[in-house]
């Protein structure tokens, strides 16, 4: 069974979950230390020692159920067909061991298979499916690929050469042999496909959510539609955990070059003037603290959305998350993305701040006058909106004061910078007083754009 | 390191378990088998999972079922090793320099050249670096146990990187180097228990050295057990209510969803206030003990009525 260690091993790693070589050997000592007699007891303690995660705990669980259910299966067959081979006065030249990769079955030995199916024949398909190497599946299309492939492996196209001469043969026990054969491969068939998809539950569905989610952080938000928000919502959690995580450690970065006089004087009173504790002067770091201003006009409203799921994803990071929605006037969205799902505290949103004509200046002085002591120096200021202000004061100089204030302004806006100027669109006149304009077009850019705001913290 | 008789609680998955519940900690076998993995490979064990589902408990249990000394070390941010590993005892030192000063006069007294006095004080030990002056903090204090011991290293997520990487050293050799003094080794590596709350991802070298023991909110029947244990004098109606009622609440859409440690807590208030059964009205008026943030509690205690008549059920079908 050392084999069928190792084997798991492989598969372990073909599916995703990372699995080192002393993790590997530390499996073995697990093995020889429990044995293989308790399934349940064995499934526990592999998954202790060889997955570190939930998401290759989850791999593990089900390959183990996949793998070590078929070994045992196999397993069993393979002795079986030994036992009876040995009683049958040893009619086999070869020894059983090497017979194992022989496959391409004559027609007989085929028939025969699908006709007793059981161990036999799942041992048959284990070395099918290897042969024609199913465990590379990662997309649900391949599979009559793979099943047309293992069925090749094991000889079925000799099977189907004789159905088709049968059937030539126009006679009434040709044809009813005819189909018995088809009856044999269509069995044949069903099995290779059952383990087909059961290889593909295991190595391809990963590897297709993964592209997934891939597409859909790298897709243009006006793209996204409904039916990807599930998709979304996982995608927007795993980037807030990824963010939270390049910015969680708060690195107590000692100025080693500077003495702090005082506290090494003070605490060297204990030891009769003898400074035992010296005392470096520590860099002290600012706590995140985000102001994020956001256009809900129509056409900017979609890119809020993710913006605002993705901060609020990140409050642990981000306690000082202050938000605002406007489209002529301004109010604080904050409670309602807290307390609310992503899908109603949207409406919410858009009932309370939407409407009305877009006006710039008026949400600047709507935060100004409201919202004082908000912004100091710091606070990064981000606001989402395509700087379009239908032609208003965009009261430049409250801006400039803002921007003053804060420790930066950070713009994001959805319009390509081809565009930025044209028409009614202020940005440009906005735009010295900010420490970057981005343009912002999928979910991966707004998580740039967070990890450099949260980077000039850390 | 010399051969140490295997206690009798190791022997087997089923041993650990049961000395496990003599200690009062209601086991699953995923748990146990962790342990006596940890034991017979010797392997530290990485427990993950939510708060309060008993991962700092596991090694307490441990400790007290095996009567083994337990080294407790709380991680938190700016964790290094003069509070992990050991400290020099600066304030004996200098007791011990102001004493030599009166003392190295009538010492080199009868010498009469430099070299010769020189000689003389070489002839002494290095006192100063000595074990005599080196103050064990945990992680020495739990090598230098004789008869073996649980090092618990809790919420290890709160530390620097940095000390992740001193962690290295100790869990895969279990020995620690002192500078000034040589390489202390542990005579019985003692059983490591690391928790984390998953607060930031664990190094992958950590990890990798690590078993990895996932603990996650019980299933109905060990979490009655659980609180039958911890709570004496609970009726057998009131409990299985009182398990489906939260099992019912994990269901819920609420941002801290209640532990263990809060189910406990939660059947210990209702002992104290002598309820045989479950009624909305109590549940109502008790639902902080079990809930610990407002926007939950808000969230919960418009269903109550709902969710005691469904947990009413479900106790009904379990008993």
């Amino acid at each position: 069974m050392e084999r069928a260690l190792t084997s798991f091993v492989r598969a372990l790693r073909a599916a995703g979950a990372r699995v080192s070589t002393a993790e590997a050997i530390d499996a073995a000592r697990t093995v020889a230390l429990v044995g293989y007699g308790d399934r349940a007891v064995l499934k526990n303690a592999l998954g202790i020692t060889l997955a570190k995660t939930e998401g290759e705990k989850s791999i593990h669980d089900a390959l183990f159920e996949l793998y070590f259910s078929r070994q045992s299966e196999a397993a069993a067959a393979e002795q079986h067909e030994e036992e009876s081979a040995e009683r049958s006065g040893d009619e086999r030249e070869t020894p059983p061991g090497d017979d194992e990769d022989a496959l391409d079955y004559d027609v007989d030995k085929l028939m025969a298979l699908a006709q007793a199916g059981g161990g036999a024949a799942a041992a048959a398909m284990e070395r099918a499916a290897a042969a024609a190497q199913v465990e590379n599946i990662r997309f649900a299309t391949q599979a009559p690929y793979y099943v047309r492939r293992m069925l090749k492996a094991l000889g079925v196209e000799k099977l189907e050469h004789q159905i088709v001469q049968r059937l030539e043969e126009h006679t009434p026990a040709a044809e009813a042999l005819a189909q018995k054969m088809i009856e044999a491969q269509s069995r044949l068939q069903k099995m290779a496909r059952k383990l087909v998809d059961q290889h593909f539950e295991v190595y391809g569905r990963r590897a297709t959510e993964s592209f997934q989610n891939d597409v859909i952080a790298g897709r243009a938000i006006t793209e996204l539609d409904m039916y990807d928000m599930e998709r979304v919502k996982t995608v927007v959690n795993r980037l807030a955990k990824r963010l939270a995580d390049r910015h969680s450690r708060r690195q107590r970065l000692k100025d080693r070059g500077k003495l702090d006089v005082r506290k090494t004087i003070r605490a060297s009173a204990g030891y009769d003037g003898v400074p035992f504790d010296v005392f470096w002067k520590i860099k002290k770091r600012d706590r995140p603290k985000i102001v994020a201003v956001c256009d809900v006009s129509g056409s900017v409203a979609r890119y809020v959305r993710f913006l605002l799921m993705l901060l609020y994803a990140l409050n642990e990071r981000v306690a000082d998350l202050r938000s605002f929605a406007f489209s002529s006037k301004l109010s604080e969205v904050g409670d309602i993305m807290e307390q609310q799902d992503v899908e109603p505290a949207m409406n919410t949103i858009l009932r309370t701040a939407g409407g009305g004509s877009t006006d710039y200046g008026q949400a600047l002085l709507d935060l100004t006058e409201n919202y004082t002591n908000l912004v100091d120096r710091r606070t990064t200021i981000l606001i989402l909106g395509d700087g379009r202000s239908n032609h208003t004061n965009p009261r430049l100089d409250l801006f400039r004061d803002l921007s003053d204030q804060a420790k930066r302004v950070i713009w994001l806006c959805p319009e390509p910078p081809g565009l930025w100027g044209s028409g009614d669109s202020v940005l440009p006149q906005y735009r010295p007083f900010c420490a970057s304009v981005t343009h912002c077009a999928t979910i991966a850019d707004i998580e740039r754009a967070i990890d450099d705001i949260l980077l000039a913290y850390d | 390191m010399k051969p140490f008789p295997t206690p009798k609680a190791f022997e087997s998955i089923e041993a650990i378990t049961d000395a496990l519940a003599s200690a009062g900690y209601i086991s699953t076998p995923a748990i146990s088998t962790a342990i006596y993995l940890a034991y017979h490979l010797r392997k530290p064990v990485l427990v993950e999972g939510p708060a309060g589902v008993g991962k700092t408990d596991l090694a307490q249990s441990l400790a007290r079922a095996l009567s083994f000394p337990l080294a407790r070390l709380q991680c938190y941010e700016g964790l290094d090793e003069t509070k992990a590993l050991y400290e020099w005892k600066y304030g004996k030192q200098l007791l011990y320099t102001q004493i030599l000063k009166e003392k190295i006069h009538d010492l080199i007294e009868k010498t009469d050249s430099l070299e010769a006095s020189l000689d003389k004080l070489g002839g002494f030990r290095d006192i100063f670096f000595s074990r005599e002056f080196l103050e064990p903090r945990p992680l020495l204090k739990a090598m230098e146990q004789s008869g073996g011991s649980i090092l618990l290293v809790d919420e290890v997520d709160k530390s620097d990187e940095e000390f992740e990487a001193l962690l290295l050293e100790i869990l895969s050799d279990y020995q620690v180097t002192v500078p000034e003094i040589g390489t202390i080794s542990a005579q019985v590596p003692p059983l490591v228990i690391l928790t984390s709350n998953n607060l930031r991802e664990l190094g992958d070298a950590l990890k990798r050295r690590c078993l990895h023991l996932h603990i996650g909110f019980p299933e109905p029947e060990r979490e009655r057990r659980i609180v039958r244990a911890r709570v004496p004098g609970i009726t057998e109606d009131l409990l299985t209510q009182l398990v489906a009622f939260v099992q019912r609440t994990r269901n819920e859409k609420i941002r801290k969803l209640p532990s263990i440690s809060e189910t406990v807590d939660w059947a210990r208030t209702l002992v104290l206030l002598h309820a045989d059964s479950l009624d909305a009205k109590m549940v109502q008026e008790t639902l902080g003990v079990l809930l610990k943030r407002q926007g939950d509690i808000a969230e919960v205690s418009g269903k109550v009525e709902q969710l005691v008549v469904e947990a009413l059920a479900d106790a009904t079908g379990a008993g």
